[in-house]
């Protein structure tokens, strides 16, 4: 997604650009794929950061503005609305911060004045920088907020979204997932992330982009402090000016024939698996009509790989595809369609035997889906068909260390590696996400590539 | 190009980077920031379209002279005049 935003910037400036993608198919962390005659998006709950059409701030009206996108073109129907659901305490919110203050009130009435303040302290994104970006959002909170419980409340939605460190949390990406779903909000498109993913790839060809797909990069070239080319799994060699790449941090310097030595220990830990319930009706009519739930079992959120299971079941995110307001003549999906998230750990998944791996599929959905219908009616009955995937999937499909949805927990703002012009774009440059990988790529487009003449 | 058609040009570009602005009613005297509602990154798109469209080189640190209507144009018409 990033890699796609970044070429279309660099086309449109005329410069030559070429994408390699080592998989068959584009979208990395949010691919798409068809089984058993349905389309399945791999990632789409929601697009976050959603703003109405006409909005001039924010990510998306800049996505907008620099990929020269109509808002139209993205087909975004908002969320109906989501919720936080701890033991005994539900939060509903949408896109208008007017409900969750509210509902603020309402559970936690002691606190309304603290989460007023809590909003006035928040970092706008542009104002964010590689200095004020750490610190611990737990601390800055509960400086704020002085229940815990609503705390845990609040940083459980950012952390799913978005947070590729343990326990805790960076300043920086709480201010900008703060933002990005209690200030902006939720939306999809009817057909999915196909549609997201088709508009990036026509526009970039349609500007003279070069997209390959099966083409891993095995090396990249380097002479002195500067990257002079890449080399191809199958030994093709492309020279380059510059590289930006899209892999990750570690997993790029590990490309670098200058850096020998992967550090994997700063690798993200935080993966998932994901399973995908198509059900005989829609959620709504099996009294499901909320877009997202973010469940937790206790109240602390435990956000943290589980070490002695494959999964942590205690939180989760529950998604119904179904669940936005969709444009009447539209109608909805011909399938109903829960999507539910849960905590696993790459290295013990990774570890099964085939037979094994399957069963234990099998094993954790059953489990996952247990633990969530604590929160949500009971759609198991419903159920005619099911997905699965780990995160060993994951890091087959995209190459990320561990799995790691979010990267690593060390982000790199401003993109810079150790050669001159090698840059690092998407989720380990610091904003994850859909909308955050495209307006990462085109930030580093415009920073590292477009400043001076070709 | 006269100073009407380094105008409407200008304009030109503003509109394909902001398709909602009505920039009708451009004060040209005013800062465009105070006018419509562009970011860092919008400003450096209105120096490389000029360089895409035009070939015209401008240097990072006159990126000041692009503040207003009236101060692009003047600064725009030496670089521009024999197009
Ligand atoms: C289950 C799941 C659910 C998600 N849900 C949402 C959601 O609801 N909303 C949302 O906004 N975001 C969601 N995300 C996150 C979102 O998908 C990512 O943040 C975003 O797609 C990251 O884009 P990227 O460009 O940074 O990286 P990637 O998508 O990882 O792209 C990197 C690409 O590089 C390729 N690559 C890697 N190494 C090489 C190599 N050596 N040579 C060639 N190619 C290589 C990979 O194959 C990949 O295609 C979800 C992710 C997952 C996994």
């Amino acid at each position: 997604m990033s890699g796609l935003a970044a070429g279309i910037r660099l086309a449109h400036y005329d410069q030559r650009v070429c994408i390699l993608e080592r998989h068959y198919t584009i979208g990395g962390l949010n691919s798409f794929y068809r089984m058993n005659g349905r389309n399945y998006d791999v990632g789409l709950h929601a697009v976050t950061n959603y703003t109405p059409a006409g909005a001039k701030k924010g990510p998306l009206a800049r996505l907008l503005r620099q990929l020269r996108f109509r808002w139209e073109d993205l087909e975004l129907a908002p969320q109906r609305g989501s919720a936080i659901a701890f033991p005994g305490v539900r939060l509903r919110f949408n896109n208008e911060i007017e409900l969750l203050r509210s509902e603020i009130a309402k559970a936690f009435p002691g606190q309304k004045n603290n989460f007023e303040s809590l909003l006035r302290q928040l970092v706008d994104y542009d104002d964010l920088t590689q200095e004020n970006f750490g610190g611990s959002a737990r601390q800055f909170l509960s400086g704020i907020i002085t229940d815990p419980l609503l705390v845990e409340m609040l940083l459980c939605p950012l952390m799913w979204y978005g947070n590729a460190r343990e326990d805790d949390m960076d300043f920086g990406q709480f201010c900008i997932m703060f933002r990005s779903i209690y200030l902006e909000g939720f939306a999809r498109p009817f057909k999915g992330v196909r549609l997201i993913l088709k508009h990036l790839v026509k526009r970039y060809r349609a500007l003279g982009g070069e997209l390959k797909l099966r083409s891993g990069v095995a090396r990249i070239q380097v002479d002195g402090d500067r990257a002079v080319g890449v080399v191809l799994d199958d030994g093709q060699e492309l020279v380059a000016k510059r590289v930006l790449s899209s892999a990750g941090i570690i997993e790029t310097l590990r490309l670098c024939e200058d850096t020998s030595t992967p550090e994997v220990a700063r690798a993200g830990q935080l993966s998932f698996i994901e399973s995908i319930s198509i059900l005989d009706q829609q959620p709504s009519d099996m009294g499901f009509p909320e877009t997202i739930v973010f469940y937790n079992d206790c109240p602390q959120f435990h956000w943290r790989k589980p070490t002695s299971e494959l999964c942590d079941t205690r939180t989760g995110v529950i998604c119904s595809p179904n669940n936005y307001l969709y444009p009447a003549e539209l109608g909805n999906l011909d399938d109903g369609v829960i999507r539910l998230t849960t905590i696993a750990n790459h290295d013990l998944w990774n570890t099964l035997d085939d037979a094994e791996y399957r069963r234990q599929k099998m094993r954790w959905y059953d489990r996952s889906v247990a633990s969530a219908v604590r929160f949500i009616p009971d759609f198991r009955c419903h159920t005619i068909d099911t997905d699965v995937f780990t995160p060993k999937t994951i890091r087959r499909f995209t190459c990320h260390d561990n799995g790691a949805v979010y990267g690593a927990p060390e982000k790199k703002l401003d993109g810079t590696t150790h050669l001159k012009n090698l840059f690092v774009c998407g989720t380990d440059q610091g904003f994850v996400g859909i909308v955050g990988a495209i307006v990462s790529g085109i930030s580093m487009a415009n920073m590292h590539c477009l400043r001076e003449p070709n | 190009m006269t100073p009407a058609d380094i105008r409407n040009e200008v304009v030109d570009i503003l509109s394909d980077i902001a398709p909602d602005e009505d920039l009708s009613g451009l004060d040209d005297g005013k800062p465009f920031r105070e006018q419509i509602e562009l970011d860092s990154m919008d400003f450096l798109d209105i120096v490389m379209e000029l360089r895409k469209r035009h070939r015209v080189q401008i240097p990072e640190e006159d990126y000041g002279q692009l503040a207003s209507m009236a101060s692009t144009v003047a600064y725009l018409e030496p670089k521009m005049r024999d197009l």
